[in-house]
């Protein structure tokens, strides 16, 4: 059996008393996109933080093709080559850019860092191009761009490694409806063309039923519901995620059973 | 909470203007703003009623003008604003107050819920002193009622009595923010202002919080202005929606109406690019482009750069509002309202 992609095996995290990810498994397969959702608190968060390499893990495994990047690396080498495989994007772009750089010089900098030795001009220029950037907003500092501008810089940046799997968190949560809808059918489109991994991490269910695959839904750290994201929004088996189902505003919603179901379901729980 | 309440969509809902007899909660007609340094106004003709325990929806993207419409209501403008038109709140002008009429304004006629509790609350004072302050502090009430009324709309968010002794940095944001429209309701005002009071609250807490202004709302006859970019929040939870863009109302109608049958491109094209959960799969339909930037004066149509209905009028000539054909209530800026097919945004 080939190795997947990204293999996430029994991954456990505390901060004191609260275990924050409490044995979480799943594979992400080639050029796949899989979507992590829950609330705050549910550990989603976490979870891809350890993934890219951000937070260690009490327990557990992350492997990318069969690699495992659980361990310290060893070197500069090593860090880099890690940083090669996982590459993220945050949900603000207005604080994951730095305000005194311009985009030109934030992919210049990722390119001299990781292929020492080759002109970055042309991997800039095609770059831009694929995340829908002019030439003319290579010279742009990030205050002279829109949200949306930015998070195509996020992403540009991200992308400019060629890194196997992309971890988006909350990443266009910060944006405008007709904005999210351009970052989203460009994200379809870079994954379409590069074959690149998606871990979509976000709290929003229109999104995930938009741009993933498989979906694990997470609860209090743990995984409570997985499955193929069509198959789990059509017929949800926890009575959580139907509770998320349920809670996304429409015509003729009713909140007051949203609530209703919301304790019922914190009175369900064992004590923690 | 109340459990004798009916369900909000068993409740009727009041007609436009509200109960008669009484003034609306707010009357915003023709507000013209502008900024210092910039080419067109960012509020460009205004008219805006929310009427008596009405709940309306103030709907538009970033820039748009919805958070300074609603913040022109309580008079808090940028230095070196020029505004024009009226702004009547239960009857009186706000734009034309004197100190001693806004200070009345803003601590019993109307109050304002933010998106982010925590940035409104201070954090060093406790729960009881941050909700009785106000009141306090403008001799409304003497302090042992203040902490009655304290007590009583701390019971009616849903919270225990325990709270005034907790630190803001003792309760989750759920819990805040009802302490926030406890706060609100302190002088038992006429108009609540609610500007993204639920954008910083996960899902299932927005449900209980939209639940318990709408419980609120039967129950103290307050009128609400909801301020919010979720389309489907607004659908979901008001009696009559407006659809802002570029400092202009370029819809307004009942909620029901709007969403099912827009009569504005923008509206439409901003129901199509939402991912929803019943929306059809596959690509969004996304609008392209910007919206237009204060430093340049559009003419015509400020949507008409990004508009697929678009013709050599629009970029001409502005709009005007009219309403549907059959429904009086049910406007729109759009020279080509018409030619928008009856399609349902997010049914």
């Amino acid at each position: 059996m080939p190795e997947p992609l990204l293999e996430v095996r029994g991954l456990c995290r505390t901060f004191g008393d609260v275990r924050a990810v409490d044995d979480v498994t799943f594979t992400l397969p080639d050029g796949g996109s899989l979507g992590i959702v829950g609330e705050s608190g549910s550990g989603k968060t976490t979870t891809a933080r350890i993934v890219v390499g951000l937070d260690r893990a009490d327990a557990g495994h992350v492997r990318v093709r069969g690699q495992d990047r659980t361990t310290q690396p060893r070197g500069r080498a090593e860090r880099l080559a890690r940083a090669r495989q996982i590459q993220m994007v945050f949900q603000d772009p207005y604080l994951s850019l730095d305000p005194r750089t311009s985009v030109e010089a934030v992919l210049r900098e990722t390119l001299e860092l990781h292929r020492p030795g080759t002109d970055p001009a042309p991997r800039i220029r095609e770059l831009l191009d694929q995340v829908g950037l002019g030439t003319r907003a290579a010279d742009a500092l990030p205050r002279e761009l829109s949200g949306g501008q930015r998070q195509r810089v996020a992403i540009a940046r991200a992308l400019a490694v060629e890194p196997a799997v992309l971890v988006l968190d909350e990443a266009v949560a910060a944006l405008d409806v007709s904005v999210q809808a351009q970052i989203l059918n460009l994200l379809a489109d870079i994954r379409d063309a590069t074959g690149v991994g998606y871990l979509f991490i976000t709290h929003d269910l229109g999104v995930v039923r938009c741009v993933t695959d498989d979906v694990i839904v997470m609860r209090r750290g743990r995984i409570v519901e997985s499955g193929r994201t069509a198959d789990v929004l059509a017929l949800p088996n926890h009575a959580y995620t139907r509770l998320l189902m349920d809670s996304v505003p429409r015509p003729g919603w009713d909140p007051h059973a949203i609530g209703a179901a919301r304790r019922a379901l914190r009175n369900d729980d064992t004590p923690a | 909470m109340n459990t004798t309440e009916q369900h909000p969509a068993d409740t009727p809902r009041p007609a436009p203007g509200g109960r008669p007899n009484t003034p609306a909660a707010l009357d915003i007609r023709n507000l013209r703003m502008r900024l210092p340094h910039t080419a067109r106004p960012v509020l460009d003709g205004v008219d805006l009623t929310v009427g008596a325990g009405e709940t309306v929806a103030l709907v538009g993207e970033s820039g748009s003008g919805k958070t300074l419409t609603s913040r022109t209501v309580l008079r808090l403008l940028p230095a070196g604003t020029t505004t024009e038109g009226t702004v009547h709140v239960a009857g009186d002008d706000v734009l034309t107050m004197n100190a001693r009429q806004l200070r009345h304004l803003r601590t019993r006629t109307a109050a304002m819920i933010f998106q982010d509790p925590r940035a409104a609350i201070n954090p060093l004072r406790r729960i009881g002193d941050f909700l009785t302050e106000s009141v306090r502090l403008n001799k409304i009430m003497t302090p042992a009622a203040a902490q009655a009324r304290a007590g009583e709309l701390l019971e009616a968010v849903g919270l225990t009595t325990e709270v005034p002794r907790r630190y803001p940095g003792q309760l989750s944001g759920g819990m805040l923010q009802r302490v926030m429209i406890a706060a609100a309701l302190m002088g038992d005002p006429t108009l609540l202002l609610a500007d993204e009071p639920t954008t910083a609250l996960d899902v299932t807490t927005q449900a209980e919080v939209v639940a318990l202004l709408g419980d609120l709302r039967a129950r103290f006859g307050t009128g609400l202005l909801f301020v919010t970019h979720d389309l489907g929040l607004a659908a979901a939870i008001s009696d009559r929606v407006y659809v802002m863009y570029a400092g202009r109302i370029a819809e307004t109608g009942p909620a029901a109406s709007v969403f099912a049958r827009p009569r504005h491109p923008y509206t439409k094209a901003l129901l199509d690019s939402t991912p929803g959960l019943d929306a059809p799969p596959g690509r969004l339909v996304a609008i392209d482009g910007q919206p237009p930037d204060l430093r340049r004066e559009p003419t015509g149509c400020p949507f008409a750069p990004r508009c697929a209905h678009a013709t050599e009028l629009c970029t001409t000539e502005t709009p005007r509002s009219m309403p549907a054909r059959g429904e009086p209530a049910h406007t729109a800026a759009c020279h080509h309202s018409d030619r928008l097919e009856g399609t349902p945004g997010d049914a």
